[in-house]
């Protein structure tokens, strides 16, 4: 079974980071993607650009362009995992990997997945300097 | 398990709103800083037993007041009311004062800390000084680290700046909406003075004052969460953005400075860049343009062309036309002159900046623009001249270093 593991944190607080916190979550958070990348578990992942950079249209009979994400909340969504787990426990353990590796405020929505249309974008890459 | 780095970014987060609300409490910046920095103590003790509060700027001002307000009370000998027991059963108090903290008020008390930041008495660099240490909560050390002078000496000049504050007495009303338009634009300029005095550092002094480029980003990103919907933020936001994103190409190995068409693209850093183009495409969608919008709207140019050659020059001969009539400037004049040398040569480029000559006799850049025009058009002797003039007048060895470089080619073309 899929699941989408989706990453909500203050972004103001992600945002404060230092340099070598972040430098040291991301390094830890690496460890638990190889795992599961490993294993063939790990499908499509994103970091989310901050709401201050999102856009939402809102449908209805005017279709309404607003600055800023669709809701303002206290934490806000970062970023996801699309991930294969055997079970509910199994997507729960992973969701705590994550949480050890990157600790402190924030929470992990796991929500299965129902359908995914894993089409390749055709991204180039810039080469690495 | 390392909880000292995520509360410390909980802690930095939170500071400007509850330093707003605490100085909109106690009405006086010391007694703020002190309440919160009481709260902070208590958060560094409890937190990593019970983990962070819901809402970290609420607690931190619940439990900031208190302390502070027992503070005052031992003080005029009085007996303490029963505000400790609220204190020490801060999981019934948390939910309920959260939802008493006047979500409306957030906005102007942020507001009102970076703009009293800002008082047109203070001169530039003490603004600075005082938004990093009230704002962003930067150590003096740190301050000091940044300025490259001694902490003694940053101390001294934050206390001046704070009392010269207190003297000037700050506006608590909650402002109108002219009022706040003007803070607005007060404080994006402020913000801008501190990523550029980052920014603008070359060398080896460019290391040490990354830190204020960082901080201007991340006071901008402040303001923008604020004011989610002004277009000169965001264009604000934009501009640091895709200037910053260029840092690592910016300066060689020897910090010598590496203009922008010999700059190494892949040294830029895509995700700064994706987020200047986000907000400058948000921003220009509200049609109300405006200086900082234009100049992130000419940075983005840049950033989208993949080679120099690429560059879209004649859009940026527009952008500087519009930058001209919204915020006229003989250097704005200037900048325009290198779009226009690209499009319609360097006849005319020349012919822009020649009646800027006495506004701008003692500016570095524009004996160097024009040297250089000069050059193109194989006037030698002029260019020379025009050179030695922009070395006499070079702010830093890197500045002189880069000119002597044109000058050494001129040399070799006429030997």
């Amino acid at each position: 079974m899929l699941y989408a593991i989706l990453c909500y944190n203050s972004e103001a607080a992600v945002g404060s980071w230092s340099k070598e916190y972040h430098d040291e979550t991301m390094a830890k958070l690496r460890v638990v993607n190889d795992k599961l990348a490993r294993q063939g578990r790990l499908g499509p992942v994103a970091r989310l650009l901050p709401t201050t950079a999102a856009t939402t249209l809102r449908k209805g009979r005017e279709q309404l362009v607003i600055d800023g994400p669709f809701a303002e909340t206290k934490e806000q969504l970062l970023g996801f995992y699309i991930i294969d787990c055997v079970s509910l426990d199994a997507a729960i353990e992973t969701a705590k990997e994550l949480a050890v590796a990157n600790p402190g405020t924030g929470s992990y929505e796991i929500r299965p997945v129902a359908e995914l249309n894993d089409h390749r974008l055709a991204i180039e890459r810039k080469p690495a300097a | 398990m390392n909880d000292i780095g995520w509360i410390d970014a909980v802690l930095t987060a939170a500071r400007p709103q509850a330093m707003g609300a605490l100085l909109r409490y106690f009405r006086d910046l010391d007694t703020a800083e002190e309440a919160f920095q009481e709260a902070c103590l208590r958060a560094l003790r409890t937190w990593p037993q019970n983990g962070p509060p819901r809402d970290a700027a609420a607690w931190l001002i619940f439990v900031g007041r208190n302390a502070a307000m027992d503070d005052v009370r031992r003080r005029a000998k009085q007996v303490a009311l029963p505000d400790e027991a609220a204190i020490s059963d801060l999981d019934d108090a948390e939910s309920e004062m959260a939802d008493r903290l006047d979500g409306e008020h957030y906005r102007d008390d942020i507001l009102r800390l970076l703009f009293i930041c800002c008082h047109p008495e203070l001169p530039a660099t003490q603004q600075i000084a005082l938004a990093l240490r009230i704002v962003c909560g930067l150590s003096v050390r740190q301050i000091a680290r940044a300025f490259l002078v001694g902490e003694a000496a940053m101390e001294q000049r934050i206390t001046r700046a704070k009392a010269r504050i207190a003297d000037a007495g700050m506006a608590f009303e909650t402002p109108g909406a002219p009022e706040r338009a003007e803070r607005l634009t007060t404080v994006s300029a402020m913000i801008y003075l501190v990523f550029n005095e980052g920014y603008s550092a070359r060398g080896d002094e460019a290391k040490t004052r990354a830190t204020l480029a960082g901080e201007g980003i991340w006071l901008v990103r402040l303001l923008l969460r604020v004011f989610p919907q002004e277009p000169e933020v965001m264009g604000l936001a934009a501009l640091m953005l895709l200037q910053q994103a260029r840092a690592g190409a910016r300066f060689d190995a020897d910090g010598a400075i590496i203009l922008l068409e010999h700059q190494d693209r892949r040294l830029w850093d895509d995700k700064r860049i994706a987020e200047g183009l986000a907000l400058i495409d948000k921003a220009m969608r509200h049609r109300r343009p405006g200086p900082y919008q234009v100049q992130a709207a000419i940075a983005a140019l840049h950033a989208r062309a993949e080679r120099p050659e690429d560059t879209d020059w004649a859009q940026i001969d527009l952008l500087y036309a519009n930058l001209e009539r919204l915020q006229p400037s003989p250097v704005v004049t200037l900048n325009r002159a290198v779009a226009v040398n690209k499009v319609r040569g360097p006849e005319a480029a020349l012919e822009m900046i020649e009646p800027l000559g006495p506004k701008l006799s003692s500016y570095f850049y524009f004996h160097g623009v024009k040297g250089a025009l000069l050059q193109q058009l194989d006037r030698r002797a002029e260019a020379r001249a025009a050179f030695d003039r922009a070395i006499a007048l070079a702010n830093t060895p890197a500045e002189a270093a880069h000119i002597r470089r044109h000058l050494d080619h001129l040399n070799k073309a006429s030997a």
